[in-house]
């Protein structure tokens, strides 16, 4: 149905059609209002679920393993702060290969304390063994975290689904949200396999400790799982587009010239605001083009390679930084790029704290990438 | 991998904890009494670290081991899942760990689950110090021990803090069953095993285990030991059902002096050879009268 309405009740209403057994969350601006709308749902009578009201984040985040590995379908949100203070248990939940699904509405980290929008949250997460979605606009949140489920509960390997802080959960815009008989035909009922959870009527041993001799496989094994997941999201997104008549199967989207001299990569929200600034340049003869990053983790080195074919610059824009080095999607598309492409890639930081990205900072980016300067740019 | 074990234990040997270890002897007896359906959330520690090498296990139950400082959480999420299948009712839920994972680093975890008032036994295995680490000092940390973080010297007597009421705060979050035991009374320990898991709602059980390597004790006298921190009154052994206190272990009369408990632990050593550590065993003599008074011991 559509209508029109905040980012963070779309999701709370999708994650309700999606029939979680177990939500536990912590409030943490911006996604605050996504875990509101579930413990209002609950306390009206329309969500199936407990919700485990818990004093930190941490507690939610060990809640949901808790509850993953006795069989049951959970949720967890967070943003900033709580995201880095669920660190630890995020590794252990990925590491166990428990599915779960968590939204993290993307923050600034302190210090300064800053509540607005910017990435680096879940750019830390980043090594985690966590599946990472970014949407860019409200309608991919909704679709996001269905195919989310379905892809954890498969591959055991935990989905964060991304979406930009206020930007995206506090803005208002209509969106489709689906049926629930659809939702239920694509998402049926989460029954893990006898000997992968907690039962009484088969113990197992769960979270044991391994020694140099098992160790080093047992990681390998969760590395390879999550590379070879690309293929897995892939068919999914593309069920999905099947099932909704949304999205696509891309990892990497692009939008823009047929053969473009330069492209911009970037990831979540600001994508919308560079498809505006492209249009404009393009209707100007430019041979601009956007690659969008809708999966991080893993990484589609491939696709991305292809996309950016035989553009002659790309510009990365992150909305983080590792500091001492550049913005963190940058080196990973260098990295990509090594021996494959002869392109000039260089590092935009924008949007951190919440600063305004406008089409006119984006135009800049354009002219500066094809610039001689390679080093790391902060776009004010 | 399975073995077939001559006994009929819910934890199997082969496991790796020290000769003499009361922790283990603990886990052991609690567990046979909570019985088959049981599903234990483990805290990091020696209780998880001596049973669950991969890919062994000496846990015939299901069991899980998260984190050092989240047991109770994880339980929670166990529990939770639990209400949503309807096996609730069916299923006793523990969580358990030493006394770092409860006095220390899990104790804001354990709090939200407590006031969640879920239906979650919660045992400590208080060896009073972290010993999985090598025998640091926690919360639960008597005065005048040395450990490697409160190390005796010229100018240290070993830890300095009193040991932390963790029954108190048990019971000042409405915990339905709050109660000590030691390694040293194995009976009592079952009967408050058996009591605590038939009653509904949180519930906190501090198990004092003598910690052979982490104490300077002799294996032999793992119970020994145990009884004399009763028998003395340093450590009470107390109940408390509903907040109200409904048992206490009598010491015997005469009483033994503290000093027949620490000299058998090689950890209070250094009390005895200066005026300023027999001034701490003198306090700790204080501190053993007190709790006689306070529960009537
Ligand atoms: C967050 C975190 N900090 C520290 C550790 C290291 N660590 C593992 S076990 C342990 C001590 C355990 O002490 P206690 O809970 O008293 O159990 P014991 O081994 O004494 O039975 C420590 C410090 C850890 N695993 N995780
Ligand atoms: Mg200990």
């Amino acid at each position: 149905m559509n209508k029109c309405i905040e980012g963070s009740h779309a999701v709370a209403e999708t994650i309700n059609l999606c029939r979680p057994k177990v939500i536990a969350a912590y409030p943490i601006t911006p996604q605050t209002h996504i875990v509101e709308d579930l413990a209002k749902m609950k306390a009206n009578g329309d969500g199936g679920y407990e919700f485990v009201r818990c004093e930190s984040e941490f507690a939610a985040a060990s809640i949901i393993l808790g509850a993953s590995a006795s069989g049951v379908r959970v949720y967890s949100a967070s943003s900033s702060q709580g995201l880095l203070l669920m660190t630890e248990v995020l590794f252990t939940i990925a590491g166990m290969r428990l599915p779960a699904v968590l939204t993290c509405a993307n923050r600034a980290i302190s210090a300064p304390i800053n509540i607005w929008n910017d990435q680096q949250d879940a750019m830390t997460l980043r090594d985690s063994g966590w599946i990472m979605l970014f949407a860019e606009d409200n309608q991919e949140a909704v679709d996001l975290h269905i195919v989310a489920y379905k892809i954890t509960e498969a591959l055991r390997i935990p989905v964060m689904v991304n979406m930009d802080g206020f930007v995206l959960t506090h803005t208002f815009e209509p969106v489709d949200i689906p049926e629930q008989k659809e939702v239920d035909a694509f998402l049926p009922e989460y029954s893990p396999e006898q000997g992968q959870f907690l039962d009484i009527n088969m113990p197992v041993s769960l979270g044991c400790f391994a020694t140099p001799a098992d160790y080093m496989n047992i990681r390998e094994e969760l590395a390879i799982d999550i590379e070879a997941s690309k293929k897995f999201i892939k068919t999914q997104l593309g069920n999905y587009k099947k099932a909704f008549g949304r999205g696509g199967n891309a990892l990497v989207e692009y939008y823009g010239a047929k053969n473009p001299d330069v492209i911009i990569v970037a990831m979540g929200s600001v994508v919308g605001t560079i498809k505006d600034a492209a249009d404009e340049l393009m209707e100007k003869k430019k041979n601009v083009g956007l690659a969008k990053i809708k999966c991080l983790r893993p990484f589609p080195k491939e696709e991305l390679v292809k996309v950016l074919g035989k553009t002659k610059f790309a510009a990365v824009l992150d909305k983080s930084i590792s500091l001492g080095q550049e913005g963190i999607l940058a080196t990973e598309v260098k990295a990509a790029a090594q021996n494959k492409l002869s392109a000039k890639i260089q590092s935009f930081v924008v949007g951190l704290g919440g600063r305004d990205i406008t089409k006119d900072s984006i135009k800049e980016i354009f002219q500066h990438v094809q610039k001689r300067d390679s080093g790391l740019s902060f776009v004010e | 991998m399975q073995y077939k074990m001559p006994f009929n234990y819910l934890i199997n040997p082969g496991h790796s904890a020290c000769a003499g270890c009361g922790e283990i002897l603990a886990m052991r007896h609690v567990l046979q009494i909570a019985g088959r359906n049981t599903i234990i959330a483990n805290a990091t520690g020696c209780s998880e670290v001596t049973t669950s090498r991969f890919p062994m296990s000496s846990f015939k139950v299901p069991w899980i081991h998260a984190n050092f400082e989240n047991a109770q959480a994880v339980a929670s999420g166990i529990s939770a899942a639990l209400r949503q299948k309807g096996m609730e009712d069916q299923v006793n839920v523990i969580a358990w760990g030493g006394d770092g994972a409860t006095f220390d680093i899990g104790l804001g975890l354990i709090s939200g689950s407590w006031e969640r008032q879920e239906n979650i036994l919660y045992v400590c295995f208080d060896n009073e110090a972290y010993m999985n680490t090598g025998i640091q000092a926690s919360g639960a940390t008597p005065e005048g021990a040395n450990t490697t973080t409160t190390p005796p010297g010229k100018k240290s007597t070993g830890d300095d803090n009193l040991k932390k009421d963790m029954p108190a705060i048990a019971l000042a979050h409405h915990c339905v069953y709050v109660a000590t035991a030691t390694v040293g009374n194995i009976i009592d320990l079952q009967e408050k095993v058996k009591k605590a898991l038939s009653m509904k709602g949180p519930k906190y059980l501090q198990i004092l285990v003598t910690c052979v390597p982490g104490w300077y004790t002799d294996s032999k006298d793992t119970i020994k030991v145990a009884r004399l921190a009763q028998q003395t009154g340093i450590y009470p052994i107390i109940e408390y059902v509903n907040g109200e206190l409904t048992g206490a272990a009598k010491c015997p009369r005469p009483k033994p002096p503290i000093e027949e408990y620490l000299k058998l632990q090689g950890r209070y050593k250094h009390l005895f050879k200066s005026d300023e550590g027999k001034k701490v065993v003198a306090a700790l003599q204080r501190i053993a009268e007190e709790n006689v008074r306070k529960y009537g011991l």
